[in-house]
């Protein structure tokens, strides 16, 4: 049909009169989306630049190389080795197991690891780099990179581990690192971010525990682009951290290596102090463990042989073992009566073989009884009968006060895991830890060390000192934080009476250097090296009725946990007191017989910065002493440098 | 209408045709899709061969299309309006029962080596079919009420089909570019404002509904337009995608971060950024002067129809041309409103520049009907 003309100009009307109309609302419409992209661009740019700057970058922590730790001499104890491991980049190495397989051939990779790597892998996104194995040799990662070309996405790569150079020597003094744990987490109020960082290493005992902020050092810190599934995709720029502190301690290799050496398989500790310093010396806990296995997580199986091990090798006797002190103590016992002038240094007391007091009959070790005894001989032959009868005449307040000033009961300040303070009793103390009040047969057993006393071999050690020094002696085994040196602490005098004093030393020496003294058999013959020292023999439990009946007279008969503790405490040289070292032997049995040579030899050692010097032991014992040392020797070897590489275990 | 009508003698025949395109149109057509093949080249990270060269050949292929249909006579058109609509409306049943589903949706059909989606066919068909609709009405009953409800019919039905695909963008945009031929063709004015009342007062009630007992969408219902009003409450959930959407937006500033230095669609935190977000990168790295700069050429473009429509004494050919610039306003309206974060995530490209062949295909093919509109109009004989 045709369409009028006049419809036409109708309808020509009303399509440009609604064009415009329609027209416009777009115009408004796109005038609205102008004012919305200027609000945005705009008006709220930077709020959106700096989102999107948070988007794109990350900032990452860079660990900080670990302080080192070397003795007193510079020797490296505890340092950072090269660690090398093989990375592989999923998208960048293909199937993973077909790679996996191919580096088999490079490097010893057993199934079981290919598998465990695999699931590594396939755990994380493409482009995260996930460590094959480390651990590698520099041989292992030569033929690695030499084949980079044919195995896209396998790189060999540099870390860092901490290695003990010298394994189980330094095992619980300085102690070990370890990946930080949960625990170590939620043992800290705030964790630095540093620790968060996976297979970050911290201080799990020892002077690495207990120094680890000196250690660790600060993190640097890189920011990098990131892309939005987090890959990084450039570094913006980067600054180094701070390595941590070097600590030097006051421990001499050399000293310890003989130390821990000459305690052979039993279980055993031994200290040796520098009397005028404090200085520890030696920190021997026998037997002792590798750290560097801790280092990168321990096998079970070999945890599980050091937890079930009756020698307790986890255990640092020198500081955690609290021991009663047996015949050790005896000077204690002794001071506090002359002190109180209760006794005088020349008394002579009648030793039948035993005591009766409070109803009850005291043994002396010797049941056939020493006859009179003064101070001196009552040391040296240690007649148990002359103290009991000291210790009724001054009390236990007077012992209590006298052991505190000879450093008994004291928890010492060193950088030391599970230090005890080991046990000094008084009535206060057993009226409140047993409910009972304190009677004069817990005297009469705490003048000879025995019934509630302890004490750890670092705190006899140190005894010993102030026996020999008269001074307040504190150990110390921190020498210097970053060549800084640390203050030795204050040793005000003790003022102990010159005379009683004397006396207890002269007791001392005539123990190792009289015929009739306990420890004559350790005597030391070269003059200048003479030692003075005191053994002890501390019961752990007493010889039944039943095994007496069964014939049991000797310890020796006894099984080993029921055998007595065998301590050696002594000082050498005799005229001026260099070195104080104690020694306890567990369930050794007697401590002349067990302890008392071993610390001879430890004390030789420390005199002549060596091994021992075979002139200064007894004529009949040389060939004996010699063929020991000759093992020693060959165990504990030079003193070597770290390794830089290390073969995989 | 018939063949008769167009006054042969007067409309450019042979090759004079050429003279008579209309070159604003077409340049302005290929300085957006040169702005779109500089876009994917940035986006891409400056690989070629990824997405720009690929649109580039869409883009002259697509050319080449508009141009052979411009040069075919509009009443050739005009007489198949109703069969492309036909057409369009039986492949979209067929949609419904064959098709295959690709992104959660159904929304093509394999015919051998061709890939159909009906529903952008749809887009073009309803303009040509309304167009021919109110060409065909008496003027005097374009309002009557059965005559009205007649074309409802004609765009709600296809709508419907396209919704449940399910695909609301272009169910939107096609009840849009019908709606915006009955406004051009002179439908009274009262539909209209009734329309937009009772969708004003259905808003209204839903929302005072929250919270009553007789609430009438769910809870999760209700959060979603929340997230969708303030993204910044649910940064990590459905909002992600909007939330570095405006963050590429808003970073760009006055001027932009330069080319390709966008950090957010470098770094992939902006999603589809290839194709519906390619706004966010050019407004990235180009500012508010690029996005201002693209938004001139779109109504430049939207302009030019409207001048080429209100030339045209043909009632077809004005209807056809505005239906077609209505249904391009759409596109890019829905578009940017979406990524500046005015409009839920509907889905719809950025004419021309996002990379994708088929919406440009039918965007050039509209834009032939306008050409041939336009060359074909009766001229003064010099």
């Amino acid at each position: 049909m045709k369409r009028p003309p006049k419809d036409n100009e109708d309808s020509a009307r009303v399509i440009s009169r609604r064009a415009m109309l329609m027209g416009g609302a777009q115009m408004v419409f796109a005038g609205a989306l102008v004012l919305r992209m200027r609000n945005l661009q705009l008006g709220q740019a930077e709020e959106f630049r700096l989102l999107a700057d948070e988007n794109r970058i990350n900032i990452r922590l860079l660990p900080p190389s670990r302080g080192l730790i070397v003795d007193r001499n510079g020797t490296l104890l505890a340092g950072n080795v090269q660690n090398y491991r093989i990375v592989l980049v999923r998208e960048d190495a293909g199937e993973p197991r077909a790679a996996l397989e191919r580096l088999a051939q490079l490097i010893p990779l057993s199934p079981d690891e290919i598998d465990r790597a695999e699931r590594e892998i396939m755990r994380h996104r493409p482009f995260v780099p996930v460590t094959i194995v480390d651990q590698l040799n520099w041989e292992e990662v030569a033929r690695v990179a030499a084949n980079a070309p044919a195995m896209p996405g396998i790189t060999p790569e540099v870390g860092f581990n901490r290695h003990y150079p010298f394994g189980a020597e330094f095992a619980h003094s300085v102690g070990y690192v370890g990946p930080v744990s949960e625990a170590d987490l939620a043992a800290r109020e705030t964790p630095e971010p540093l620790l968060m960082i996976p297979r970050f290493q911290i201080g799990k005992i020892g002077v690495e525990r207990e120094y680890e902020e000196t250690l660790r050092g600060t993190a640097g810190h890189r920011r990098v682009e990131v892309n939005a599934v987090g890959r990084e995709m450039r570094e913006l720029d980067r600054q180094e951290g701070d390595p941590g502190s070097t600590l030097q301690l006051t421990l001499d290799r050399q000293l310890q290596a003989f130390t821990l050496a000459r305690l052979g398989e039993d279980s055993a500790a031994a200290v040796v102090l520098e009397v005028q310093t404090g200085n520890v010396l030696a920190l021997a806990s026998a037997p002792s463990f590798d750290p560097n296995l801790f280092v990168r997580g321990i096998s079970v199986a070999d945890y599980g042989a050091l937890r079930d091990n009756d020698h307790r090798p986890m255990s640092n006797k020198t500081v955690q073992g609290a021991y009663p002190p047996g015949s050790t103590f005896k000077m204690v016992t002794a001071l506090a009566a002359f002190e109180a002038g209760l006794a005088t240094p020349d008394e002579r007391v009648y030793c039948p073989g035993y005591i009766e007091a409070a109803g009850r009959r005291f043994h002396c070790w010797n049941r056939g009884g020493h006859g009179r005894v003064n101070l001196t001989s009552a040391l040296s032959e240690s007649c148990d009968v002359f103290f009991y009868d000291m210790a009724q005449r001054v009390g236990i307040d007077r012992i209590n006060a006298m052991a505190e000033r000879l450093g008994l009961g004291i928890r010492y300040d060193l950088p030391l895991s599970g230090i005890s303070s080991g046990l000094n009793p008084s009535r206060e103390w057993k009226r409140e830890r047993r409910g009972a009040e304190w009677v004069v047969g817990d005297t009469i057993n705490a003048s000879i060390g025995q019934g509630y006393v302890l004490a750890t071999p670092l705190q006899l050690a140190v005894m010993t000192a102030r026996l020999a020094t008269n001074r307040a002696i504190l150990p110390r085994l921190i020498h210097a934080i970053d060549d800084i040196e640390q203050p030795i602490p204050d040793q005000p005098p003790l003022g102990l009476s010159a005379a009683a004093l004397a006396q207890v030393q002269r007791g001392m020496w005539e123990v190792s250097n009289a015929q009739r003294g306990t420890a004559y058999g350790s005597r030391i013959v070269d003059a200048n090296l003479r030692m003075a020292g005191k053994t002890g023999s501390s019961q752990v439990f007493s010889i039944t009725a039943a095994e007496r009946a069964a014939g049991v007279r000797r310890q020796d008969q006894l099984p080993w946990n029921r055998r007595d503790h065998a301590l050696f405490v002594c000082y050498a040289p005799d005229t001026d007191p260099r070195y104080a070292v104690s020694v306890v032997v567990e369930h050794g049995g007697g401590g002349s017989s067990v302890a008392a040579p071993i610390a001879r030899d430890i004390i030789l050692a420390a005199q002549s910065g060596g091994l021992p010097p075979i002139e200064a032991y007894p004529q009949p014992q040389r060939n004996r002493i010699e063929t020991m040392m000759r093992t020693i020797s060959e165990q504990i070897g030079p003193a070597v440098a770290p390794p830089t590489g290390r073969s995989r275990a | 209408m018939s063949y008769l009508e167009y006054n042969v003698k007067r409309s450019p025949s042979g090759f004079r045709k050429v003279l008579h395109v209309n070159w604003a149109l077409v340049l302005l057509l290929a300085a957006v899709a040169s702005i779109g093949f500089l876009q994917l080249y940035s986006v891409s990270g400056g690989n070629f061969e990824r997405w720009t060269e690929p649109q580039m050949q869409r883009f002259a292929l697509a050319l080449a299309v508009m141009f052979a249909i411009g040069f075919v006579p509009l009443w050739f058109w005009r007489s198949l309006s109703v069969m492309a609509y036909g057409v369009s409306f039986v492949l979209l049943l067929g949609v419904e029962f064959f098709g295959s589903v690709g992104m959660g949706a159904q929304r093509w059909l394999e015919l051998g080596p061709i890939r159909l989606q009906p529903s952008e066919m749809m887009k073009i068909a309803i303009v040509m079919m309304m167009a021919a609709y109110y060409d065909w009405l008496d003027i005097k009953r374009v309002s009557h009420p059965f005559w009205v409800l007649v074309a409802v019919a004609l765009i709600l039905v296809p709508s419907f089909l396209v919704l449940i695909q399910p695909d609301l963008g272009t169910a939107l945009m096609i009840i849009g570019a019908g709606g915006m031929v009955m406004f051009f063709a002179g439908v009274s004015l009262w539909y209209f404002g009734g329309v937009i009342g009772a969708g004003a007062g259905l808003v209204t009630l839903v929302f005072a509904s929250r919270g009553t007992s007789w609430q009438l969408l769910r809870d999760y219902q209700f959060r979603r337009i929340d997230a969708f009003l303030d993204p910044s409450l649910d940064p990590l959930g459905s909002s992600y995608h909007i939330n570095q959407a405006m963050i590429a937006l808003g970073s760009g500033g006055w001027s932009g971060r330069g080319f390709m230095q966008g950090t957010q669609s470098r770094l992939n935190f902006l999603p589809e950024k290839h194709t519906d977000f390619i706004f966010n990168t050019l407004a990235e790295e180009f500012g508010f002067i690029g996005g201002i700069f693209l938004l001139t050429l779109y109504v430049g473009i939207i302009v030019t129809c409207v001048i080429a429509a209100m030339q045209s004494k043909n009632r077809y050919a004005s209807l056809l041309i505005l239906g077609i610039a209505g249904n391009f306003f759409l596109y890019f309206a829905i578009n940017m409103a979406m990524v500046m974060g005015l409009a839920p995530v509907v889905g719809v490209p950025l004419p021309l520049v996002s990379y994708g062949g088929s919406a440009m295909l039918m965007i050039l093919i509209g834009f032939g009907l306008v050409q041939s509109a336009c060359i074909h109009r009766p001229r003064e004989k010099a």
